[in-house]
This record gives C-alpha cells, structure tokens and sequence, in this order.
C-alpha cells in the first residue's frame, strides 16, 4: 500500500535535515506503529506524506498503491486514498463542522469521478457514524474544531477518518490528551475501519493505544530513521525499557 | 462663526453652481435652505478633515460625475429576485414608476419624496432633515445636509404595524454619467415592523441619505447590496434614531465599485434598545471602502454591535472608522464593535481607527480590530481532506464573512447575499 525509499526531508526555511533515509513498507490490509522519542521526525513524516509546505523532499520516493504521491497537491492525496489524523487539530472558525465534511467528501468524490452525495443522504451517514463516536448533533453544527476539548478533537479526526474512508491511514499521536474511556472510543473508531483493503500506520508514543488497536509490525524511530523494526513484542519493549536501551544498541 | 478657508469655500461654491435646489411646500423649501445653510458653514470636506484622511473626497466634491459605464447586467448575480417584496425602481436616481410595483401595502404610507414635499400639512414637516441635521457633531458630514438641500427624489415611508413583506429599493444605472441624490425618510411607529432592501449601483456617482426614526417597540431591518458596476462612486448616509425597546438591524454587502464611503449614524434614545450594523466587503483592484460609523448611546441597558469585514485583493483598500459613545447615565451599556480585513495579497490595504469614548461607569464595552492573510494551517488542513485548493480558499473567505452575514435575520436573503458573494469569488478563478 504505502512505500517509503530511503527519504530524506529537510526543512524549507532552514539547513536542518530532519528525515534522513526512512525505508518503510506498509502493506495493504496491515496496522503497522511508529514509536520513537520526541523529535525523532514522526509527525514530520506525516506531513510531508501528506503534502504539507515548509519541507524539502532531498532524496528518496513515497509511492501509495505504486503512485509517487509526492509530486502531488496535498487534496490529490487525500483524494488518491491517503489520510492523516492530525496531532493537533486545526481550529477553522465561521466553517461548520458539518459543511465540512461534506464538502470533504464530495471533493474527493468528484476527483476520483463519483456522484456527490446529497444533502439528505449524507445527514444520514453522517449521523450514524457520529453516534458511534458519541459525536453530539451539536459538535456537527460548530465550526470546525472550535472550542472542541482535546478529546473531542480527536475524535473529531476520526469521525473525518470514517466518513472520508481512505485506503491508508495514518494517525499521528491520536492518543495523547484522551483519557481512557477516549482511548477505547477512538481505538474502536479505528477498529472499525480494518479491513483488508485498508491500511493504518500508527504514530504514538505509549504502549497504551497499542494495546487496543493491535499492531502488525511495531517501528522505532530515532532521529530521522527506522532503527528497529518487529513485532508487538516491541511495543512492550519500549514500554518497560524505554528507548535507552534500543538505541544503545543501534549506537 | 469662523470663515472657511479659502479652498473650501472655493470647492463648496463650484459644487453648488452645479446644482439646482427643487421647488416644494413653504416648509420644504425652508428645510432645505436650512441645510443649505449647514452646508456653506461647514464646507465639503478636504483631506485634511478627520473624517477624510482615509478616503479623499475629491470624486464627491467634483461639480460633475466622473463618467462610470454602466455594467452589463448579465455579469452581476441578481439578488433577492425570489423575495416576495414591493419594488420601487430608480433609473438614474429617477424614480421610475412603470418599473415600480403599485406603491400600496397594509401596514405602511408609501410616498414619494417630491408629492410630500409639495404637501402643505404633512408628517415630514418635523422630519426632513430632522436626523440628518444633528449628525454633525462632533464631525460634520457635509455630503448629507448637500443630501437634503438638494436631493430630488427619493420616497417616503411610514410603517404603522407589521408590514407582510419587505419594501425593496432597485436603484438602475444606465447613464454613463449620471449624477443621483436620492433621500428618504422612514418613519416605524409604535411596534410596527419594518424592512427595508436595497441594491443596485444607482447612477455614476451616488449621494443617498436615509433617515430612519424607530419609535418605542417598532423593529427596522435593513439589507442593502451594492452594486458590482466597477467605475460607480457612491456616499451614502444611514442615520437612525432608536425608541425603548426599538431594534435596528442593517446589514450591507459591497462587492466593488471604485469609491463607496457608507457613513452610519445612530442614536439610543430609548431604554433596551438595540442596534445591529455589520457590512461585508469583496475588493478586487480599484477599490476604495469606506465604513464611518458612530454609535451613541444615551438610554440605560442598550445594546449595539458593528461587525465589518473587509476581503480585499490587487491593490484594494479599505478602511474603517468606528466610534462608541457612551453618554453620562446610559448605565448598562452593552457595546460591542469588529472591524477586521483579510488582505489575499501583498498589494491591498486595510486603515481603521476605532474609538470608545465612554461617560458612565457599568458598562461592557469591546472593540477590536485585525488585519490578516489567509490561515495556511486551515487551508492545508481542508486541503489535506480532499478540498481543491481554491475552493479551500473560498471557504475561508466566507468563513472570515460569516459574523457579519449572520447579523442578516432573514434565512432567505442570506441565502441570496451568499449567492452574491460566491459569484464575486467565482468570477474571480475563472
Ligand atoms: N517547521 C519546523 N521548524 C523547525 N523545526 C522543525 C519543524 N518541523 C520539525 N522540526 C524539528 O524537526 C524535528 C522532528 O520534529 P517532529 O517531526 O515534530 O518530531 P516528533 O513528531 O517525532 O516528535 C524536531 O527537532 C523539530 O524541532
Ligand atoms: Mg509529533
């Protein structure tokens, strides 16, 4: 699904190489976690996977379903299948949550050549999926993250996360801030979505998240590369050991 | 008294030869000389006047019309054509009464300016150029007393109950030079209830002055689109004096025009009365928008809100001049005023000067204003979900609107001014 070749990324602005030489295969169907310390350039993964500005590709490819994706506009991404649930929400006062959504949606629809969805049949899908995030009538009808708590935000991603249905997912920190009866809600949202067309590429920080979405293959990444790569067993690893250990012997 | 210099009294006197004050009733006649007097002792403006620094006058004081084609109507989205509503049509600042609808509807008098001003007894007598006589202090504002002396034609409304739908005011522009004055005094009674719609570029250059006096209970909504015609100039007046328990409501979309200056006057008179002003601007290129407003209040537990937004683009400018005064004893006040900009590019220009001046003690007062571009953390987040990037830009633009549009009440027109305003954004990515 997603191929990432020895990428190297540094910043626009500033002579700072923060990716330097990822390699990483995530097959379709797979949850595949990238743990790491701070600063080790996870979330600067996520977004230069999606397209965000302010970052130079210096070396490597990123192809998703065999198409490079990093000569791409960001909403050719996003329609192209490639989602990211983003660590810190953004705030997007005067543009309803809903209106959102929908518009969302019916983008990617009319990129990849589908009907829109109509204002009655979407009210409805999007009803359904809300009430399985416990998402209010009334955080639907605010504007786009504003005012949302922490744990609100992130569910608000996931509920985008399962409207918009992409093929690969990536979930940057969703578990930091939530508490535990959030944890589980966000972690079913994702549950829900695995399938074997469908793959996730989970970013945290704790074991904890892992223990609810069951990863396939656990990375470590420490700054800008994957050091280590196994199974959920690693998780664990880190959990009791911490990195120290890890990256002692990768030094 | 003291002489006006020289410059003044120069540019003044040029203007007046130009015109030609209307015959009328005994008193109609003396209301205007009355404002002609105002007038010749204030001078029209210089831009060294403190209301003018932002915006130079010269267009308005010129004796003759700049010349402005009219625009091809095919290129401006209509608007509130699917609103039931009496139309009273202008062609050239000429009323036109073949276009107009019948002037008759339950629950308001409908005049037109010149009948009632020939009129020996007559309601307006007391009104004319009542309001406008005391906006002048502390600034004056020349361009409405030239309004009453001179102005030659308009209508007259007087709403006595709730009126089953709004009065709509269509200003044609078909003359490539022509010069209009229109003036109207509405007077809302006791608990009537009133709106009031306006849109249409009016002529090439364009003085109106509206007076509105809302009496205790009585309701007064206002929604007004300018037109699009990119070479009209216009400077109009809305002045309103409010009753206990009153409610004025105005909301003004401007989408180009290479001149607007809306001055707004208001006044608190009564107890629990409240005042909403907001206007919603688009610029693109030769374009100059000017909101002066002034608030007072002067009645316990009152409520006033300004909300004006500016979308500017390729060099337009606007500006924003805003006062709140809080007069001794106008206890509770509750006062609220926004002015922002949102600068697309480099090129365009945002002045505001907003003011508080505040004689009594318990009261919530806030006023902010802001400058800003687009936000690319929110437009790289909706574009990250799917949004084509103009079209994210677009949803912002209306998203930084979105205060001001919903001070409009009514579902129906909103609807239409948003219609409006995405075809402004749309003819601009094409
Ligand atoms: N836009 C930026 N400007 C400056 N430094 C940045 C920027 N983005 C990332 N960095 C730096 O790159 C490194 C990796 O950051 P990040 O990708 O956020 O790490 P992580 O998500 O693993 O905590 C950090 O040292 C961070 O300070
Ligand atoms: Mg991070």
């Amino acid at each position: 699904m997603l191929e990432i070749k020895n990428l190297h990324v540094k910043l626009e602005e500033e002579d700072k190489q923060i990716l330097k030489g990822v390699d990483l295969t995530v097959p379709a169907g797979k949850v595949h976690a990238i743990m790491g310390p701070n600063g080790s350039g996870k979330s600067t993964l996520s977004y230069v996977l999606s397209g965000r500005d302010g970052y130079e590709v210096t070396e490597g490819a990123a192809t998703l379903e065999g198409e490079d994706i990093l000569d791409m506009e960001p909403e050719e991404r996003a329609a192209a299948g490639l989602f990211l649930a983003f660590q810190y929400p953004v705030e997007i006062p005067g543009v309803g949550n809903m209106t959102f959504l929908r518009t969302a949606l019916n983008a990617q629809r009319k990129a990849r050549g589908e009907d829109e969805m109509s204002a009655g049949d979407f009210l409805k899908f999007i009803r359904e999926k809300a009430k399985a995030l416990k998402i209010d009538g009334d955080m639907l009808k605010r504007p786009v993250n504003v005012g949302f708590s922490g744990g609100e935000k992130k569910r608000n991603e996931i509920l985008q996360m399962a409207v918009l249905g992409p093929k690969m997912c990536i979930l940057d920190e969703t578990d930091s801030g939530l508490d535990v009866d959030a944890m589980k809600l966000v972690a079913d949202g994702v549950n829900a979505l695995r399938d074997e067309g469908r793959s996730f590429l989970v970013i945290t920080h704790y074991q904890r998240l892992l223990d609810h979405i069951q990863p396939d293959v656990v990375h470590i990444m420490a700054d800008g590369r994957i050091v280590k790569t196994g199974g959920p067993e690693l998780a664990l690893e880190v959990e009791n050991n911490g990195y120290a250990d890890i990256l002692a012997e990768m030094a | 008294m003291m002489a006006l210099p020289q410059v003044k009294q120069d540019v003044t006197e040029a203007r007046l030869q130009a015109l030609k004050m209307p015959e009328g009733a005994g008193w109609a006649v003396e209301a205007r000389k009355a404002a002609l007097s105002r007038l010749t002792q204030m001078g029209l403006p210089g831009a060294r006047d403190e209301y003018w620094r932002f915006t130079n006058p010269g267009e308005f004081n010129a004796p003759e019309a700049a010349e402005a084609p009219p625009f091809d109507d095919g290129d401006e989205s209509p608007v509130f054509g699917e609103i039931d509503r009496l139309k009273i049509v202008f062609r050239d600042g000429v009323f036109d009464a073949v276009a107009s609808d019948d002037l008759s509807l339950e629950g308001v008098e409908i005049e037109r300016l010149e009948d009632a001003l020939s009129t020996d007894i007559h309601w307006l007598k007391d009104a004319y150029g009542a309001i406008e006589a005391r906006t002048h202090a502390p600034v004056p504002r020349p361009f409405a007393a030239l309004n009453t002396a001179f102005a030659t034609d308009g209508v007259v409304l007087r709403a006595t109950g709730k009126v089953s739908k709004p009065i709509s005011l269509i200003y044609l522009h078909e003359k490539a030079t022509s010069d209009a004055i229109l003036h109207f005094v509405i007077r809302v009674e006791e608990g009537a209830d009133l709106t009031v719609l306006e849109n249409g570029p009016a002529a090439a250059r364009f003085n109106k002055c509206m007076e509105v006096d809302v009496a205790d209970g009585g309701a007064f909504h206002h929604v007004r689109a300018q037109g699009r015609d990119h070479e009209r100039r216009a400077v109009t007046h809305l002045f309103a004096t409010l009753g206990e328990e009153s409610t004025f409501k105005s909301f003004t979309l401007t989408a180009n025009g290479v001149m607007t200056r809306n001055e707004a006057w208001i006044e608190l008179n009564g107890d629990n009365a409240v005042a909403h002003i907001a206007g919603a601007a688009v610029g693109d290129g030769r374009f100059h928008h000017d909101d002066t407003v002034f608030i007072t209040h002067d009645a316990v537990n009152c409520e006033s809100r300004q909300v004006f937004k500016k979308v500017l683009r390729n060099g337009a400018v606007g500006t924003f001049q805003g006062k709140i005064l809080v007069k001794e004893g106008a206890q509770k006040t509750d006062g609220y005023q926004i002015s922002q900009s949102l600068l697309l590019d480099e090129d365009a220009q945002f002045l505001a000067k907003p003011e508080l001046e505040i004689y009594a003690d318990d009261v919530a007062c806030s006023h902010g204003s802001t400058s800003g571009a687009i936000d690319d953390e929110a437009l790289f987040y909706l574009r990250s979900r799917g949004v084509e990037k103009g079209d994210a830009q677009d949803l912002l633009v209306l998203a930084f609107l979105a205060e001001a549009i919903e001070e409009i009440e009514s579902e129906e027109i909103a609807d239409d001014i948003l219609g409006r305003l995405d075809g402004w954004l749309a003819r601009r990515r094409s």
